[in-house]
This record gives C-alpha cells, sequence and structure tokens, in this order.
C-alpha cells in the first residue's frame, strides 16, 4: 500500500479510538457535576415528589453505565438526544403527547455560527500571521522584525475581552465603521453577516496571529543554516524567493500544526468574545447549558468539540507528512 | 585591468567566538587565470573552504573578510553592494557543495532546481535551460538523463546527486567555479566518476574552478596549480608537478608523508588457534530483507581483521551482529570458541565486557554534557567495580595510554576537544572494559590525514601493549595498508575475497577488490587520464561495478 494511505488510515484509527475514549471522559464529567437538571430547574422548594418525576421522566434515574451506552448508541446513530431545557413538560402531569427539540436542531443553528467566525477569522488571520511571520524571518532582528513581536506578543498577552473593547472603542465608537453588536439571524444575507462577524473576527486574530507569526517565524530561521538555504543563496537568488520558494516549503509542518491548534481554538474556546458581542455562538449555548445542567446538550458541546480538535489535528499530520516529499515520492 | 578573473590579495577573514573576533584567513594571495583550475588544500580548520567562499565574496554568518581586496574581472566584491554581488552569483560565479544530498532542496524536483538560477538571472527561459540541463546530466553521463531530473533529490544516489549539482552549477555557463570538497562523502568507485565527470566539463567549457579538497590524490587529478594552507596562512603554492615532487616546506612533505605508515607483517597465525571471535555462517536481515549472506571469518588474538566495502556493502552490519544488537537470522558468534548469545541483552556482563566498540563520529558517540573523567570512569565502575579513588587512578592511568594528560583534559567537556582528541577518548572508554576484541567502525573517517595516522599509531601501539584483537571497518584502502593484517573484501552483503594483506594487495585479485583498489587515486597528476584511457570512460566506477553484479 501507498505508505501515506497507510499512515493517514493509521492516524483515522487512532482519532476514532481518541474520540472513544474522550466521549467516556465527557460522560463520566458531567454526571460528576453537583446537581442535576431537576434540581437546578425546580429550584430550592422542590419536593421530593416533583424532582423525582422529572428525573424518571427525563431517564436520570437510571445507573450511568446504562445511560452512557444509550447515548453513546444514539450519538454513533446521530441522535444525540433531547435537550431537557427546550422539553415540554406537559408530560410530567400525564400528558406524553409534547414536542420535544432535539439536541442536534438547537446546536446546529449554534455551531453554524461558530463556523462562519471561526472561519471569517481563520481567512483573515492565517494569511496575515504567515505573511508577517515571512517577512520577519527576511528581515530578521530589523525594526519591523522587533515591531512585529512585540506588538502581537502584546495583543495575545492582553485579555480577549479587552482587546474587544479597545477594538470597539476604535472601530465602532470614534469611528463607527463596524457594529459594535453581532446579533446574526439566520436568514440574514451573506454580506450583512460578514459585516456583523467582523469585529468579533477581528478580536480573534489578535488572539491567535502570534502564535502562527512566531512559529512560521522560527521554522523558517532554523532552515536558514541549512546547506540547500546557502546554495540557494550562492545561486544568486532573491532573499524574498529564498524564503519563499526555498524555506517555507520545508518548514510547513511546524506551521500547519500551529495553525490547526489555533482553528481548533477558534471552534472551542471563543466564548468571551461571543458574550462581549453577543454573537450567538456555540460557546454561549455550552455556558447556559452547563449552568442548568442540561446535560445531553453539554455532552454533544463537549463532543463537538473534541471531535473538532481530533479532526484539526488529524488534518495537520496529514498536511504535514504530504508537505514531505520523501513520504509523497517514495524511491 | 589585470589578466586575472579572480585576484585576491592580502585577504584576512575572521570568525566570531563569543563575542571577540578570531582570525580564519591572515592574509592570503590568491590569483587565478581564465580556465585555470586551483587547488585548495590542507587539513579541517586551515581556512580553505572560507577562502573559497571568500572569492565569491561571499561570508557565512559570524564570519567576515576584515581586509584585504577581492576582485572578480575588475568588480571589487568587497565594495560591490549585495544586489551587485547577487547579480554575479549562480550566473558567473557557482559553487559545488561538498554534500549534494543536503545542498539540494528536498522539496523540489532535480530539474526545478537546474533551472532556477538561467531563469532567476534571465539567461534563459524555463523549458530552453531544462533541456539544457538534460543535456548536461547526458554529458555527465547521468543515467537516464531524460528522466532523472524530473525526480526528487531523496530519490537520487550520491553520485549521481553530486553530478547533478555540477551540472547545475554548469547552468549559466559560469567563469568560475568553486568545488568545496565534491567526492569528500562518496566512496572510491562513484568518486572516480564524478572526478571524471568534473574534470570533463570543466575543459570542455573551458571554466576556471577552484578545487577544495583535503586529499591530494584528488587535487593531484584536477588542478593545474596547488596552494597549501595551514591555520589561516599560505604555505605554499606551486603548478601541479612540481608541488608533488618537489615541496619545499616541512609541512607540505609531512602531508605527503603520511600515506607512507605501514606496519610490519606478523607471522602467520598457529593453525590450532582458538580465534578470539569468530564469525560463522552469518545471515542477518533488516525486517524480511536479508542484507548479509553467509559471512564467516575468524579474528585472531592480537590481530587486525580489516572489513572493507562501499556503503551499503554490509559492514556495518556484521558489526551489529557481533556485539548482539541486530541478532543473526542463521548462523553463530564465537568468543574464545564458546557461542554467544545472538541478543545482547541475554549475553552476561562478562562476555558484554569482551567486545567493545569504537565509533566513526566522535562528536556524536560522546556525551556532550559530561566531563571526560565521567565519560571513562562510567565503564571503569560499572565492568570493574571501581569506586572513590581506585576508579581516578584507573581514569588517570587510561588516559596516559592514549596521550592525554589527565590533569589537564579529566575535568573538560568534549566540546573542549578537538577531533582527535575526542576519538582518543572513545579509544579510552573501549579500554576502560579491558576488552580482548574492539570494533573499529569507520573511527578515522572523519578525522584529516595527519590527525588519523596518529590514532591508527595508537591502535597499533596499544595492539602491541595489550594483545588487542581488532575488527577494523573502513572504505579506505590507504587504511587498511597501514593497520590490517588481514582483509575481508565485502560488497552487497557477501564476502567477496578475504585473506592476508600482502596477499590482498598482489594481484591476482577478485574483479571487485580489483576495481577497489584501482579506484583509489593515486599521486600522479596522470593517474585519471591513464585509467581513463586504459578502461574507457564507461568501465570506471559504479558503472562498472553495476557491470559486476
Amino acid at each position: 500500500m501507498n505508505p501515506v494511505i497507510k499512515i493517514i488510515l493509521q492516524r483515522l484509527a487512532l482519532g476514532l479510538l481518541t474520540l472513544f475514549i474522550v466521549s467516556i471522559v465527557i460522560f463520566a464529567a458531567v454526571n460528576m457535576l453537583p446537581g442535576d437538571f431537576a434540581e437546578a430547574i425546580l429550584g430550592q422548594g422542590a419536593t421530593p415528589e416533583a424532582v423525582a418525576a422529572i428525573r424518571r421522566d427525563l431517564g436520570l434515574d437510571q445507573d450511568p453505565v446504562t445511560r452512557y451506552l444509550q447515548w453513546l448508541a444514539g450519538a454513533l446513530q446521530g441522535d444525540l438526544g433531547n435537550s431537557f431545557a427546550q422539553a415540554n413538560f406537559a408530560s410530567f402531569v400525564g400528558d406524553d403527547s409534547g414536542v420535544r427539540t432535539t439536541v442536534a436542531q438547537q446546536i446546529a443553528p449554534r455551531f453554524a455560527n461558530t463556523m462562519f467566525l471561526a472561519g471569517v477569522t481563520a481567512a483573515i488571520a492565517v494569511p496575515f500571521a504567515v505573511t508577517l511571520g515571512v517577512l520577519a524571518a527576511l528581515y530578521r532582528n530589523s525594526v519591523f522584525d522587533k515591531v512585529a513581536n512585540i506588538s502581537t506578543l502584546t495583543s495575545i498577552s492582553s485579555p480577549e475581552f479587552f482587546l474587544a473593547y479597545v477594538l470597539i472603542l476604535f472601530l465602532a465608537v470614534l469611528n463607527p465603521l463596524l457594529p459594535s453588536l453581532s446579533n446574526i439571524y439566520a436568514d440574514m444575507g451573506f454580506g450583512e453577516r460578514l459585516q456583523k462577524t467582523l469585529l468579533p473576527a477581528l478580536t480573534l486574530t489578535l488572539v491567535v496571529t502570534a502564535h502562527m507569526m512566531r512559529m512560521t517565524r522560527a521554522a523558517i530561521i532554523n532552515l536558514l543554516a541549512s546547506p540547500y538555504i546557502e546554495m540557494a543563496r550562492l545561486k544568486g537568488i532573491k532573499p524574498m524567493r529564498v524564503i519563499v520558494h526555498h524555506a517555507l516549503p520545508n518548514a510547513l509542518a511546524p506551521i500547519i500544526n500551529v495553525i490547526a491548534l489555533n482553528l481548533a481554538y477558534l471552534i472551542t474556546g471563543v466564548v468571551v468574545v461571543e458574550v462581549v458581542f453577543v454573537y450567538p455562538g456555540i460557546g454561549q449555548l455550552f455556558v447556559d447549558s452547563v449552568k442548568i445542567r442540561d446535560i445531553p446538550v453539554v455532552q454533544a458541546c463537549c463532543l463537538i468539540f473534541a471531535a473538532a480538535y481530533i479532526l484539526l489535528n488529524l488534518t495537520a499530520d496529514i498536511l504535514s507528512i504530504l508537505s514531505n516529499p520523501r513520504l509523497r515520492h517514495p524511491k | 585591468m589585470s589578466d586575472f578573473l579572480v585576484e585576491m590579495r592580502d585577504v584576512r577573514i575572521e570568525g566570531r567566538s563569543d563575542e571577540t573576533w578570531m582570525p580564519i584567513i591572515n592574509g592570503v594571495d590568491l590569483t587565478l587565470k581564465k580556465g585555470e583550475v586551483l587547488g585548495l588544500i590542507g587539513e579541517s580548520g586551515a581556512g580553505k573552504s572560507t577562502l573559497g567562499l571568500a572569492a565569491m565574496g561571499f561570508c557565512r554568518d559570524g564570519v567576515r573578510i576584515s581586509g584585504g581586496s577581492v576582485t572578480f574581472d575588475g568588480i571589487d566584491l568587497l565594495s560591490a553592494s549585495a544586489e551587485q554581488k547577487r547579480q554575479l552569483l549562480g550566473k558567473r560565479i557557482a559553487y559545488v557543495a561538498q554534500s549534494a544530498a543536503a545542498s539540494f532542496n528536498p522539496a523540489h524536483k532535480l530539474i526545478d532546481q537546474h533551472t532556477e538560477a538561467p531563469v532567476q538571472h534571465g539567461v534563459s527561459g524555463k523549458s530552453e535551460s531544462a533541456a539544457d540541463g538534460i543535456e548536461l546530466y547526458r554529458k555527465l553521463r547521468l543515467p537516464n538523463p531524460d528522466e532523472i531530473g524530473f525526480r526528487y533529490p531523496h530519490q537520487v544516489s550520491g553520485g549521481q546527486l553530486q553530478r547533478a549539482m555540477t551540472a547545475m552549477a554548469m547552468a549559466c555557463r559560469p567563469d568560475l567555479i568553486i568545488f568545496d570538497e565534491p567526492t569528500t562523502a562518496l566512496d572510491v568507485t562513484t568518486q572516480i566518476e564524478v572526478l571524471a565527470s568534473i574534470r570533463q566539463i570543466v575543459e570542455e567549457f573551458d571554466t576556471a574552478a577552484i578545487y577544495i579538497t583535503h586529499d591530494l590524490a584528488v587535487v593531484a587529478q584536477m588542478a593545474d596549480r596547488i596552494k597549501v594552507l595551514l591555520k589561516g596562512d599560505e604555505v605554499e603554492e606551486a603548478d601541479t608537478r612540481t608541488m608533488l615532487s618537489t615541496p619545499t616546506q616541512e609541512y607540505t612533505k609531512s602531508l605527503w608523508a603520511v600515506r607512507a605508515f605501514e606496519r610490519p607483517d606478523k607471522p602467520p597465525v598457529a593453525t590450532d588457534a582458538t580465534p578470539v571471535i569468530s564469525v560463522q555462517g552469518v545471515t542477518a536481515a533488516y525486517g524480511t530483507v536479508d542484507v548479509l549472506h553467509d559471512v564467516s571469518f575468524d579474528i585472531h588474538a592480537g590481530r587486525t581483521v580489516a572489513v572493507v566495502g562501499e556503503s551499503g556493502s554490509g559492514k556495518s552490519t556484521t558489526a551489529r551482529c557481533i556485539t548482539g544488537l541486530l541478532p543473526p537470522r542463521i548462523g553463530t558468534i564465537e568468543l574464545d570458541g564458546e557461542p554467544l548469545p545472538l541478543d545482547y541483552r541475554k549475553r552476561s556482563k562478562e562476555q558484554l565486557r569482551q567486545v567493545q566498540m569504537i565509533y566513526q563520529m566522535a562528536d556524536t558517540a560522546l556525551n556532550p554534557r559530561k566531563t571526560i573523567g565521567e565519560i571513562i570512569g562510567r565503564p571503569v565502575e560499572f565492568y570493574m567495580g571501581l569506586r572513590g579513588s581506585a576508579k581516578r587512578k584507573r581514569v588517570a592511568e587510561l588516559m596516559d595510554q592514549i596521550e592525554l594528560p589527565a590533569d589537564q583534559y579529566i575535568d573538560r567537556l568534549p566540546s573542549e576537544l578537538s577531533g582527535g582528541q575526542k576519538q582518543r577518548i572513545g579509544i579510552a572508554r573501549a579500554l576502560a572494559a579491558e576488552p580482548k576484541f574492539i570494533i573499529c567502525d569507520e573511527v578515522t573517517s572523519a578525522l584529516d590525514q595527519l590527525v588519523a595516522e596518529g590514532i591508527l599509531k595508537l591502535l597499533a601501539r596499544l595492539q602491541d601493549e595489550l594483545g588487542l584483537s581488532y575488527m577494523f571497518i573502513t572504505h579506505d584502502l590507504a587504511t587498511v595498508r597501514a593497520i590490517a593484517d588481514e582483509v575481508v573484501v565485502m560488497k552487497d552483503g557477501l564476502v567477496v575475497e578475504q585473506g592476508p594483506k600482502r596477499d590482498m594487495f598482489k594481484p591476482p585479485h577478485h574483479a571487485y577488490t580489483d576495481l577497489l583498489l584501482s579506484s583509489v587515486p593515486e599521486m600522479d597528476p596522470d593517474w585519471l587520464t591513464n585509467l581513463l584511457k586504459e578502461r574507457g570512460v564507461d568501465n570506471i566506477g559504479d558503472a562498472a561495478v553495476d557491470k559486476m553484479s
């Protein structure tokens, strides 16, 4: 078999195994949260009978292993269960005809919004960071290099909400160029949606640029002492071409990995920015669901986050393997 | 306007070490006419590469030209702007590096790297220059010249890469090429092909060249004139024939004399003696592929068996089988007539103690964070159980044996030692176990000739004093001549010939041994010319090896 395909299949299998283990960890962790949905929703004045009835209704009275297996079986068939919070508790008074909202229905639009924000951010941040890294490597130890390093470090070291407010101040309040609220709707046109997403995307760009830019710079500079870079210089190749054509293709593996980590962060870790801009992403949904112990939603969110991490790292692995000509073109 | 293509006057070059600038070249003159080949020779650290690069107006990071003048075809390279120099490099001045495998970019195909300089300098178009590249590959007798350029560097062998790099240097038909040790990393049969190719193409296009090497016999074939450097100073310069026949300086004479070291023959071993190490019918595999086939030889007490062959012939694999790192698939290894467990993990401490190794790269074989005393002390403690003052005393004795004063060196780190000194530490570490048998794996191939000779003499003396047996892995026949009692010639995992040294260097040989012997350059400037005449240009080196198998 082609070695690349073999490696990819191995990594895929490993990814699935990881996801399975993570699902156990998620389920166990969520079950360890103090209190449950019934207590959370009924409040302090709940009678034990009412709590027990809701538990029975939601299946919370079964033992954890059974519930895990049911959940896993459902998840494997694409059924992530029903949201507790959106359930119609008419069933509680004997009428079981109430329509229940599935977790999938609840998460889907939020997840789409999160992916949109992550996509817009990536489209700005990745080219920006890589270009900045290449230029910093080309003009290493110059004023430009130092300014780029210090400003990206400053932005990554500042709290996200602070960066968000600074951007709001300059781009929404002092110069009303962009809306400071990112309340987007399902039937919004692409242009308007993009405009509303721009401020959170710029904030996140400031957060993720530093890693990618510094890794690009370091990976390239690391190669500049190689004999083939010296050879390119001795062939009279222009410095910019030496970096972009000779160093960058060999420096891709570490750069791709850092990009993947940052993209995963954009999907899973942006709740603060969502709150500041009132952006209806999955992060807010996740935090709200934890608050009211809406376990199916929490578990589904966790699973999506884990899958995003695994998938992006897997993609990064495969791309860095493909960036190695020794593996692409075996002897 | 002078009639020199390159004119360097009183060139001074410095390199930064820590915060100070240390001199590398102390005022050397170098001139080169159009179409002339100058050989630049010296040991490592003599500054040959630095001087060669300075002729291109180029300095590596941490190196600067601090004085003198460098002129190329009337252009002052020291006052030229970076952009002016860039216009010359690749177009009118080209460079061929020591390791083509490292100097070709692994991410691009050979032909794309070949056409880069002509296209970027606007000399010719891509397709035109690719066609010319294929023509050059054909001239340099690369196999499949029409297709080889479309491969990536890792898909092409070292000798072929070196020729492809020579072709690449020729891409813009430069006036000057700097060859920086282009054959040092190659086997003799590959080297001879590359040498023939380089010489042919330099003559055909009347290109001037500076040929940098530490190998006198090689430079004798390539250069019209030879300049000898020692620690940044010029020792002497003369045309090749004069230099070879009548060197005037003591240092040059000592370089010439190195090859004279040869141990006298020892009396034959008694027929009933038990060998110290006996390799019997060993077949070994990496994965499912057999790489050694039925290898057998004996090594007797106080004797040296040289195992000779090219890279990939199975020399080091044989060593791995003897040490138990690679248990053979079939066959046995005996120590003093007793079979050794094949896997080193099953051997007793006593059995492990008797078989020691000295490695090719002393740099990587010594732990850089341990002092010399700790490095040598470790086997003293592990095998001999000595501690405290007894251990210190033993370490001092061992350092005395390798001729390094203990009081000066015992607390130093490997990085504070020269290459030859590090290799001596490697020897002391092997001796610390008080073994009967030591495997020396290419122990001198990374060293300069004078230093290598010192190591060989030390090993010979230790053998006489301690009655050691050596298995000496090498691809260098001069080393074999110097130290071996018996020779085992290997090719493709098979022993093709074995016997006492004096028989090996006398005809008739096995055809492969003959090829190996005749491919070693001699100090005769006509050697390559005569060999090419005798054998024909397509019947040397790897081509001849391929015909044999």
